[in-house]
């Protein structure tokens, strides 16, 4: 083999090695998260942490229970969801199909800003305009609540929602809409009988990875929800304060002691989290893939 | 040219002009289209024959740059006035395009959408799909899995359904867009046969790049080069004695 | 029947452009509050001093300078490692499990919240390497964060690069490497210069990492090496509206914290953007 070849599997191998860094990083996230989670089960029932309704980890003897958290995280999750998927799902048709062209290169940088404010921005923003506004319009007793955090995190990710709904809404082929015009029905029929039945894998995937987004948040919901750990009713509990897995996770860390029982419950729940982006991530891609056009 | 037809005038088309922004694309075309026969258009690519079917249908009006001026009737009716509506034309007037596109539906579905949109009953849907499946003669090879994918379909399957998808609606006028450019030949001679039987019931126009198949199944051609219709006559006489000199070229595949 | 299809329409594209009204609203309102009550806070000293009595007081220095390290810090790590690893996942990757294992790792690690990193940043480098709550700690979990966003768009910009440059220089005898290093990588740098500017925007407002892997409540003075612990931004702002010594009375500095970030923040997208646009006009000609 000459130097020139040498040399060119020489830089072949560190560009692989190199290729394979996002697998690694991912292997150490999980194996760094479990073992640490895993060690609070060495003095504390896994089946208690899954079952428990309390989370008192100052109490003696504490009680780690991940229901309330777990709740907590969904019932603010579905907030979000309920009220930003009609209006980002929306909004991705108006820009895709019905804006002029000049208008939507408009609209898409307007939403674009949205996923790029911090998320303590928006924290501090629902924690001082929203959280009054919250209080005084439903007239109870704080604004931090599950509802305003919903709020916010429907807010924060309708920027996914959008940009990804947007993508599989326009690559349905031309042709296809044009089929059912010829056909003689109105452009909003085409629209919702066609165009976004046959995006709906795309836009399904753009629902899941909103979700994740809006389950993973930290800052936002700790800022405005109030983080009373209390398994909350439905949909009572969207008018009462609630506290999240992350959230918990953020708030807890600084106080606790390493190598505590509380600071690897910490990471159990941190890796709870992890497990259910992680099963989200691969649906959201799977449903992605599994429908794509080829016309 | 010809306008005395011996089933009449379907499509009346006098100086029609069409603009994509700045740029002139069809100048001053003023044809006849008989009733329930075949009309074929023919020419190099670039020519306008594709653009001017879309004017029949109004489905230019899809691309914002594009304008025209002109007169166009079917069936009496002018189409290009203020008052029309555009989805209430197209269900006059069907289309079959160039690369079959079936909706990612089942096959039923396809055919039922456009019956489904204007709005017949449900009890009747079933007896349309089976006769527009019939007539677009398909019925044979998919009437056991009407329930599977359409996308399933061969290239041929599929653009028969998609015809069968147009008759579905009733129109009084089809469009075909160079419907065989995408499809083999044997699945090509399916389509020419299914065009020649629907004539009796329907006006068709079609597009086609191919000469061979405009002399196969039309009863009428025009031909147009560079936005100008040129001449439009019986096809035997296109073919045969063509009055001008550019039609006797491409004819004779002097260019195209 | 058919008047009510038009109808149907009329009433639907109606609730279209209300909900995408609801959003463009969205936006307006909150830049306007953040922008109405932030400015008046902000002048010189705001961001060249340090905090004064107990941060009621004084600037945000020390917090932009904290973040400014974090910035230098993690891009050093995830510039080069992203970069490299676009280069092998599309010019040498088969298709295959290999690739299909670091696809799929990318996606989860882009879907992984913050927070975890942050988790894993405690338990790796804060704790297991011994580096402590520190600004290499922080740096290094952010750099794994941005990491996809900056795989991402590197893949995208070498995607862009026409085949026919490849082919042309492998056809003059010029290894791949060569080809890659003197062609390819040349034509797609301002699509990887896209992404790792949108990402240096994500370092800036990422809070929950940090918290956990060294961002201090307070600091009297600048950090003096990459093992101390540092104020940032974001963590700032969170520390000011939350858990402050007088939380209502230093509202404006509140404010003046949040408008800075928002600031960097977007100017730092809109650069990204502009660079994007101006090169993607530059290729269609």
């Amino acid at each position: 083999m000459s130097g020139k070849n040498i040399r060119e599997k020489g830089i072949q191998s560190l560009l692989f090695l190199s290729g394979t860094v996002a697998v690694v990083a991912l292997f150490l996230l999980c194996i760094f998260l479990f073992r640490e989670g895993i060690l609070l089960f060495e003095d504390y029932p896994v089946s208690s942490f899954l079952t428990n309704t309390k989370w008192f980890p100052t109490a003696s003897p504490p009680i780690f229970g991940l229901l309330p958290l777990l709740l907590g995280s969904l019932i603010v999750t579905a907030g979000a969801i309920m009220f930003s998927v009609p209006l980002g799902i929306a909004a991705a048709i108006y820009i895709s199909e019905l804006a002029n062209p000049r208008i939507s290169s408009i609209l898409k940088p307007v939403t674009e800003i949205l996923a790029g404010i911090p998320s303590v921005v928006f924290g501090f923003f629902g924690l001082v305009i929203l959280a009054p506004v919250v209080q005084r319009t439903l007239e109870i007793p704080t604004g931090q609540t599950a509802l305003t955090g919903s709020i916010m995190l429907g807010i924060m990710a309708l920027p996914t929602i959008i940009s990804i709904s947007e993508d599989a809404i326009s690559s349905v082929p031309r042709s296809i809409k044009e089929g059912s015009l010829a056909l003689g029905s109105t452009k909003w029929q085409t629209i919702y009988r066609v165009t976004v039945p046959a995006a709906l894998s795309g836009i399904s995937a753009a629902v899941m990875l909103g979700i994740g987004r809006a389950i993973g948040e930290t800052m936002t919901v700790m800022m405005v929800t109030g983080n009373s750990a209390v398994i909350p009713g439905f949909p009572s509990g969207l008018f009462a304060p609630v506290r999240t897995m992350t959230a918990t996770i953020a708030l807890e860390m600084g106080e606790v002691p390493q190598g505590s029982d509380h600071f690897h419950a910490l990471f159990a729940v941190g890796s709870v989290l992890f497990i259910t982006t992680f099963i989200i991530n691969i649906l959201a891609n799977y449903v992605k893939r599994r429908y794509r056009f080829n016309l | 040219m010809p306008d005395n037809f011996a089933n009449g005038t379907e499509i009346e088309v006098t100086n029609l002009n069409l603009w994509y922004g700045e740029n002139h694309a069809l100048h001053d075309i003023s044809i006849n289209i008989p009733k329930n026969s075949v009309t074929a258009f023919i020419g190099p690519s670039g020519c306008g024959k594709s653009t001017f079917l879309r004017c029949l249908n109004r489905m230019n009006d899809l691309i914002t740059s594009c304008r025209t001026e002109g007169n166009v009737g079917i069936n009496g009716q002018a189409i290009y006035t203020k008052d029309v509506d555009v989805v209430d034309l197209r269900k006059r007037v069907g289309m079959v395009f160039q690369k079959p596109n079936p909706f990612p539906m089942s096959i039923y579905d396809n055919v039922a959408y456009g019956p489904r949109i204007h709005g017949a009953k449900k009890n009747a849907i079933d007896g349309i799909v089976e006769d527009a499946l019939k007539a677009g003669a398909l019925w044979g090879e998919v009437s056991d899995r009407l329930n599977s994918p359409a996308l399933d379909l061969s290239g041929g399957q599929q653009q028969r359904l998609c015809i069968a998808r147009t008759l579905a609606v009733k129109p009084e006028v089809i469009l075909f867009d160079e419907p065989c450019s995408a499809l083999d030949p044997i699945s090509t001679s399916k389509i020419e046969d299914l065009i020649l039987e629907l004539k009796k019931n329907y006006t068709i126009v079609i597009v086609t790049h191919n000469m061979q198949q405009a002399a196969r199944i039309s009863d009428y051609t025009a031909f147009f080069l560079l936005g100008d219709l040129i001449e439009f006559g019986k096809t035997e006489q296109i073919f045969e004695s063509p009055k001008e000199k550019a039609t006797e070229d491409y004819i004779t595949g002097r260019f195209g | 029947m058919f008047s009510n299809a038009k109808l149907n329409e009329k009433i639907a594209f109606a609730l279209l452009k209300v909900a995408t009204g609801l959003v463009v609203a969205f936006v307006l309102v909150i830049l306007y509050y953040i922008i109405y009550n932030g400015y008046s806070a902000i002048n010189l000293e705001f961001i060249t001093d340090m905090p004064r009595n107990r941060m009621t007081e004084g600037g945000i220095y020390p917090a932009i300078m904290g973040t400014t390290y974090l910035i230098i810090g993690s891009m050093a790590v995830a510039l080069p490692l992203g970069i490299l690893s676009a280069i092998y996942l599309t010019e040498y990757a088969q298709p295959g499990r290999t690739t299909w294992a670091i696809e799929m790792a990318i996606n989860n690690l882009a879907g992984t919240p913050s927070v975890v990193f942050g988790l894993f940043g405690l338990a790796m480098f804060v704790k297991y390497l011994g580096f402590g709550p520190s600004i290499i700690s922080a740096s290094l979990t952010l750099a794994l964060l941005i990491l996809p966003v900056i795989i991402r768009a590197s893949q995208e910009a070498l995607l862009t690069v026409p085949k026919e440059y490849r082919e042309a220089s492998l056809a003059l005898g010029v290894t791949k490497w060569e080809t890659i290093r003197r062609v390819v990588l040349p034509a797609a740098i301002p699509g990887m210069v896209t992404g790792a500017i949108l990402s240096i925007g994500r370092v800036a407002g990422e809070t929950a990492p940090i918290l956990l892997t060294g961002a201090a409540y307070f600091l009297p003075r600048l950090p003096d090496s990459v093992y101390s612990q540092f104020m940032a931004l974001p963590y700032h702002l969170y520390v000011l509206a939350t858990s402050g010594t007088n939380i209502a009375q230093t509202r404006p500095i509140q404010y003046g914290t949040a408008l800075i970030l928002l600031t960097i923040v977007l100017c730092v997208n809109l650069v990204a953007v502009s660079v994007r646009s101006h090169y993607r006009s530059k290729m269609r000609r």
